[in-house]
C-alpha cells in the first residue's frame, strides 16, 4: 500500500515484482498519479487442441492483450478540495462502471465514494485499442491499473502526512480522506493534496490491499448518478447546452440504405416554420430547426427523389433462403453405428439493438477544427471516421464521450457522430442531431438473422459428438474490435490469426462447456448489405439457445433430468456451482400444472458463469390475454439467476445487470424481432418492436451471487442474456411439448400493428395526448 | 408569432411559438428543461411522461396551443416541489431500490409511477403495475415494480 523501493531482480513480467506494481507520481501543482492501463493482466497459455479456443483464451484476453503494446497512462488527481478525480477511458451506458470505478478508487485510496468523481475521457488516440467499451471487459481490464494509481496516490498522501504530522508512514492510518498519527493529530487529503504534489515525475512501487481487507469493494453500493437521474438532472448528448446547436433530423430513405438523389421542394421546406437549414447528405435530407417537432414536420413535407437501397425487394424469406444455401455441412464424425443422433435446426430473426435514447450527437464542424459530443463506445474509431468524412486532421477533431441512454452494442459505432459532423459541415453551423424513433429499427444497427444447425450423437449414456453450424448475415466488427484482432493476430493462439474477424470472434466467445466428445462449432457468414453490430452478447444468445435446447433433448433421450444431466456432463466447477444454486433456490423439479413448466440453462463466458431457472405459463388464458398494441403470449412468472462473475466490485450493480440481461433474453425468446419485407423493416415504434414491457415481466425475480473466491473480476453486462434466452426457450419447450425452432416464437404470427408509412419516413406527431391522461 | 402561457413547475411562463408545436419541444428546445426525454414522439414509449394538473400525460402528443394559462405542467424537475421534503417519496424509493441503470427512461417512469399510485387510490397490485407502458430498454422492470410499491406506501 505504501511506496517502497523496488528490487529489480524480483520483478517479473511488465517490470513488476510478485507483490508490487509500478506507478508514477506525476509532476503537477496538486497530487497527480498515473498507472499503466496494461497492468496486472495475467499471461494466458497458448491453446492446445482439443479444448475449444474460448476455454483457454477468450475475447476478454484478446481485448486485454491487445492493449499491451501501447504506452498508455491513466491518471488520478487528488484535488485541493479533497476529492479524487479520474477520467475513465470507457463509456457509461447504464452498466454502472462509473459507480464501480469510484468504488475501486475509494477502496484503495481510503476515501468516501462521494468524494470520488469519475468522468468519461474524450477520445484519446494514444490509447489505440484501449478505449473500447465492449465485451463486458471494462472491469476486467481496468481493475488493477486503477487500483495501482489509487494506491500510488495514497502512498504520496501518507508521505506528505508523515512530514506534516512529524510521524512515520508506517505508523499513520488513513480513513475516509483523513490521515491520523498515533498522537491523535490528523490532516485531511484536502490539506495534503498540494503538499503531496511533485515537481517532477517519479516512479514508485506499491502493494495493493489484500481482498480480505476490502471495505468498499464487494459491498452493495447505489449508483453514483442515481440522484441526478431521479431529479432529471442527468444529461445525455441531446441535453447538452452547446450554443447554437439547433435541433436537426434527417429524412431517411424508404428502403434500407437507400440514398437521396434530390430534394424536389427545397424552397417550400426552407420556408416552413422554425426551419433554418436544409442539406442533402449521403444518408438522407437533413433539416435544422428551432425545435425537433418542426424538424419532424419538415421531414414529413419533403418530396425526395430516392435511389433504392441494396436490399430492395428482399424479405425475411429470401434472406433466410440465402442463409440456408450458405450453411456449412455437418462433418458427421466417426461414431459407432448404434449411436443415436439428435438433429435440430433453429432460425433467429433480425432484431434491433436500439436503446431508448436514439442515436444523437452534437457536432460543431468549422473550417479548421471540429468538436463532437456523443455516446460512443469506440471514440477513437469515431474520431478517425469524422476526420476522414470532414477532411480534417484527426488531431483537429475533438470527440467528447457522453454517458449514453443505453447501448446494447448499438453505440459501438459512431454512425450518429459521423452523420452529425457531415451535416454540420454541409450547413456550416453547429447541429444537435437526433434520429427519430422510426429511423432506429428501420435504418439503425440490427442483430443479424442467423440459423443454427446442431447434430449430437449419444450411445450408452455418453454423448459422443456435438456439432454446430451457425450461419449468419455478416456482423459488422469495424468499430475497432476487428482492428484489435488484426493487430494482435501474430500473437494469438495458433490458427486464430488465419480466420476472418467474425470467425475469430466467434471462436473467442463460443464455448460449449460440456464433455460431449467431438465438439465442433463453426460460423459461416453471408450478406454484407445490412447495418449490423454486436448486439449485447454477440453470438452467444442464439448459439447457446440452440445448444441448450438440444441438451434438453439429449437429456430426454437418455431419460435424465435436465439438471442432473447437465451436472453430469459439465466440465467446469464454476458452472456446476451456479447451476446447483439456481436449481436450489428456484426449487427445480417442483410440481407444475399442465401448460406451465420450469426451464433451466447455463452459460459460461466473460470469465464467469450464469445459470437461469424460469417458470413459464403457456396456458391459453395467459397466452391470449389482451393488452392493447402489445405482444402478450406466454408469460414467464418467475426467474432466478445465479451468477459467478469472479470478484464482484458492486453486488447491487451486478444484480442490476442480471435483471437487465434477463429482460433481454426474455424478449429474444418470446417477443422481439424485426420483419423484413420489400427491402425494408416494418417496425417503427416500441409498439411494433416488442421489447419486454411490464406485462411481460416475471412478477418474481431473484438473483443469487455465487462467490468463487477469486481475486480478479469477470464481466457482467452481457453475462445473463444467453442463459436467460435459453432458459425461457427450454421452459417453453417443456410446457408445450413442442421444440421451438424459430425465434422469437411469435415472429410468424400475423403482424399485429398498423405498418407506419415509409414515405414520409416518420409518423405525424399526435395531438390527442390530453385524451390519455391518468 | 403567438404567445403561449402556462404554469411550468409552479411558475407561470410565456413563450413565443406556434400553437402547433408539441409541448415536449417547447419544454426541451425552447425553455431548456431536459428532464422529460424523447424516446418516440408518438405517445408510445412514455419517456416524456410529466403531469398536467396532477395527472400523467405525454407532452410529445399535446399541442402547446391546447394548454391554457392556468394549466399546471409538472416535469420531473418540479416533482419534489409538490411535496414537503427534499425529494418526492417516489424519488426516495427509487434511490433506495437503486432502480436506474442508464437513467434515460427514469424521469418518465417516476412521473408515471406517482400518477398510477394516485389513480389506484394509494396502493398498487401486480395487475396495476402491468398497466404501466413506459419502456425501460435496460430492463430494470422488477426494481421499478418494487420501488413503486415502496413509494406508494409513503405517498
Amino acid at each position: 500500500m505504501t511506496p517502497s523501493s523496488s528490487t529489480p531482480d524480483s520483478r517479473g513480467r511488465s517490470g513488476v515484482s510478485r507483490r508490487g506494481f509500478l506507478g508514477y507520481v506525476v509532476g503537477a501543482s496538486t497530487l497527480v498519479v498515473a498507472a499503466d492501463l496494461r497492468l496486472g493482466t495475467p499471461a494466458y497459455a497458448a491453446v492446445p487442441s482439443p479444448p475449444q479456443i474460448a476455454e483457454l483464451y477468450d475475447l476478454e484476453d484478446l481485448q486485454t492483450d491487445a492493449a499491451r503494446p501501447t504506452a498508455q497512462m491513466i491518471t488520478i488527481a487528488v484535488e485541493k478540495d479533497g476529492t479524487a478525480t479520474f477520467a475513465l477511458p470507457r463509456m457509461e451506458v447504464g452498466q454502472g462502471i462509473t459507480t464501480s470505478t469510484a468504488m475501486i478508487i475509494a477502496e484503495e485510496l481510503d476515501l468516501p465514494i462521494e468524494k470520488v468523481r469519475v468522468s468519461l475521457a474524450p477520445a484519446r488516440p494514444e490509447l489505440v485499442f484501449n478505449q473500447l467499451t465492449g465485451g463486458s471487459n471494462t472491469t476486467v481490464s481496468t481493475f488493477t491499473p486503477i487500483r495501482v494509481a489509487a494506491a500510488v496516490a495514497k502512498g504520496a498522501l501518507l508521505e506528505a502526512a508523515a512530514i506534516e504530522l512529524g510521524s512515520a508512514v508506517a505508523l499513520l492510518e488513513s480513513k475516509a480522506g483523513v490521515v491520523r498519527a498515533p498522537d491523535g493529530s490528523s490532516i485531511t487529503y484536502a490539506e495534503l493534496a498540494g503538499k503531496a504534489a511533485s515537481s517532477t515525475t517519479r516512479q514508485v512501487e506499491v502493494d495493493l490491499k489484500p481482498a480480505s481487507s476490502f471495505e468498499v469493494v464487494g459491498k452493495p453500493a447505489n449508483r453514483v448518478d442515481a440522484r441526478d437521474i431521479v431529479t432529471g438532472r442527468k444529461k445525455f448528448a441531446m441535453d447538452l447546452d452547446v450554443p447554437d446547436a439547433l435541433p436537426t433530423m434527417v429524412c431517411r430513405p424508404p428502403t434500407l440504405n437507400g440514398s437521396p438523389r434530390a430534394l424536389r421542394n427545397r424552397g417550400a421546406v426552407e420556408a416552413m416554420p422554425g426551419v433554418s437549414d436544409v442539406a442533402v447528405v449521403d444518408t438522407g435530407v437533413a433539416v435544422r430547426a428551432r425545435t425537433f417537432g418542426q424538424c419532424i414536420d419538415a421531414i414529413r413535407a419533403m418530396d425526395v427523389d430516392w435511389k433504392p437501397g441494396p436490399i430492395e425487394g428482399e424479405s425475411d424469406e429470401s434472406i433466410l433462403a440465402e442463409l440456408r444455401r450458405a450453411e456449412a455441412p455437418l462433418a458427421v464424425p466417426k461414431v459407432p453405428a448404434l449411436a443415436k443422433a439428435i438433429e435440430a435446426k433453429f432460425t433467429f430473426m433480425f432484431r434491433s439493438s436500439a436503446a431508448l435514447e436514439p442515436y444523437a450527437a452534437i457536432a460543431d464542424v468549422r473550417a479548421d477544427r471540429a468538436e463532437v459530443w456523443a455516446g460512443l463506445k469506440s471514440p477513437i474509431v469515431a474520431q478517425e471516421d469524422i476526420a476522414k468524412a470532414t477532411g480534417l486532421a484527426q488531431s483537429k477533431v475533438k470527440v467528447n464521450v457522453i454517458t449514453g441512454g443505453g447501448s446494447f452494442g448499438h453505440k459501438l459505432f459512431g454512425d450518429h457522430a459521423i452523420e452529425a459532423a457531415k451535416i454540420s459541415q454541409a450547413m456550416g453551423k453547429p447541429v444537435r442531431l437526433m434520429w427519430h424513433r422510426a429511423d432506429e429499427p428501420r435504418q439503425g444497427r440490427v442483430h443479424p438473422m442467423a440459423t443454427s444447425r446442431v447434430r449430437a450423437t449419444h450411445l450408452a449414456g455418453q454423448v459422443l459428438s456435438f456439432e454446430q453450424r451457425h450461419t449468419s448475415v455478416e456482423t459488422d466488427f469495424s468499430h475497432g474490435l476487428g482492428e484489435m484482432l488484426t493487430s494482435s493476430a501474430a500473437e494469438l493462439p495458433a490458427g486464430l490469426g488465419n480466420l476472418g474477424f467474425a470467425e475469430s470472434i466467434f471462436a473467442l466467445t463460443q464455448e460449449l462447456p460440456y464433455d460431449f466428445g467431438a465438439v465442433t462449432q463453426l460460423l459461416t457468414e453471408t450478406d454484407t448489405r445490412f447495418n449490423t453490430g454486436s448486439m449485447r452478447n454477440i453470438y452467444s444468445p442464439d448459439v447457446r439457445t440452440a445448444n441448450e435446447l438440444v441438451v434438453d433433448q439429449l437429456a430426454r433421450a437418455m431419460r435424465k433430468d435436465p439438471v442432473a444431466f447437465r451436472l453430469q456432463f459439465l466440465k467446469d466447477v464454476r458452472v456446476r456451482a451456479v447451476l446447483k444454486k439456481a436449481a436450489e433456490i428456484g426449487h427445480w423439479g417442483r410440481s407444475m400444472p399442465a401448460g406451465t413448466a420450469q426451464g433451466i440453462a447455463i452459460h459460461k463466458e466473460y470469465k464467469g458463469a450464469t445459470a437461469v431457472l424460469v417458470e413459464i405459463d403457456c396456458r391459453p388464458e395467459t397466452v391470449n390475454r389482451k393488452v392493447r398494441d402489445a405482444a402478450t403470449g406466454p408469460r414467464v412468472t418467475k426467474a432466478v439467476v445465479a451468477v459467478d462473475a469472479g470478484l464482484v466490485v458492486n453486488p447491487r450493480g451486478l444484480e442490476a445487470q442480471m435483471m437487465g440481461g434477463f429482460s433481454d433474453g426474455l424478449a429474444l425468446a418470446l417477443t422481439s424481432s424485426l420483419h423484413l419485407r420489400d427491402g425494408h423493416f416494418l417496425e417503427a415504434s416500441w409498439d411494433n418492436y416488442f421489447y419486454t414491457r411490464q406485462w411481460n415481466v416475471p412478477p418474481e425475480f431473484e438473483c443469487a451471487i455465487v462467490n468463487p473466491g477469486l481475486d480478479q473480476p469477470g464481466g457482467a453486462g452481457e453475462a445473463a442474456v444467453a442463459s436467460s434466452f435459453a432458459a425461457v426457450a427450454c421452459a417453453y419447450a417443456r410446457a408445450t411439448g413442442k421444440l421451438p425452432t424459430k425465434f422469437p416464437i411469435n415472429h410468424d404470427d400475423p403482424i399485429r400493428f398498423e405498418i407506419k408509412s415509409f414515405v414520409p419516413p416518420v409518423p405525424a406527431s399526435p395531438t390527442d395526448g390530453l385524451d390519455h391522461t391518468y | 408569432m403567438p404567445q403561449q402561457t402556462f404554469i411550468l413547475n409552479g411558475r407561470s411562463l410565456t413563450v413565443d411559438v406556434d400553437d402547433d408545436v408539441r409541448l415536449l419541444w417547447v419544454i426541451r428546445d425552447i425553455v431548456g428543461l431536459t428532464g422529460p426525454k424523447y424516446g418516440c414522439g408518438i405517445n408510445v414509449c412514455k419517456a416524456c411522461t410529466s403531469h398536467l394538473n396532477g395527472k400523467a400525460f405525454n407532452p410529445c402528443s399535446v399541442r402547446v396551443g391546447d394548454i391554457s394559462a392556468t394549466d399546471e405542467v409538472t416535469t420531473i424537475e418540479g416533482l419534489a416541489d409538490t411535496v414537503d421534503g427534499e425529494l418526492h417519496p417516489m424519488q426516495e424509493a427509487w434511490l433506495e431500490h437503486d432502480v436506474a441503470q442508464c437513467g434515460y427512461c427514469q424521469p418518465g417512469q417516476i412521473m408515471a409511477a406517482v400518477a398510477k399510485v394516485r389513480q389506484k387510490g394509494g396502493s398498487v397490485t401486480d395487475a396495476d403495475l402491468d398497466e404501466i407502458r413506459n419502456i425501460c430498454r435496460c430492463g430494470t422492470y422488477n426494481r421499478i415494480r418494487e420501488a413503486i410499491k415502496a413509494g406508494a406506501e409513503r405517498m
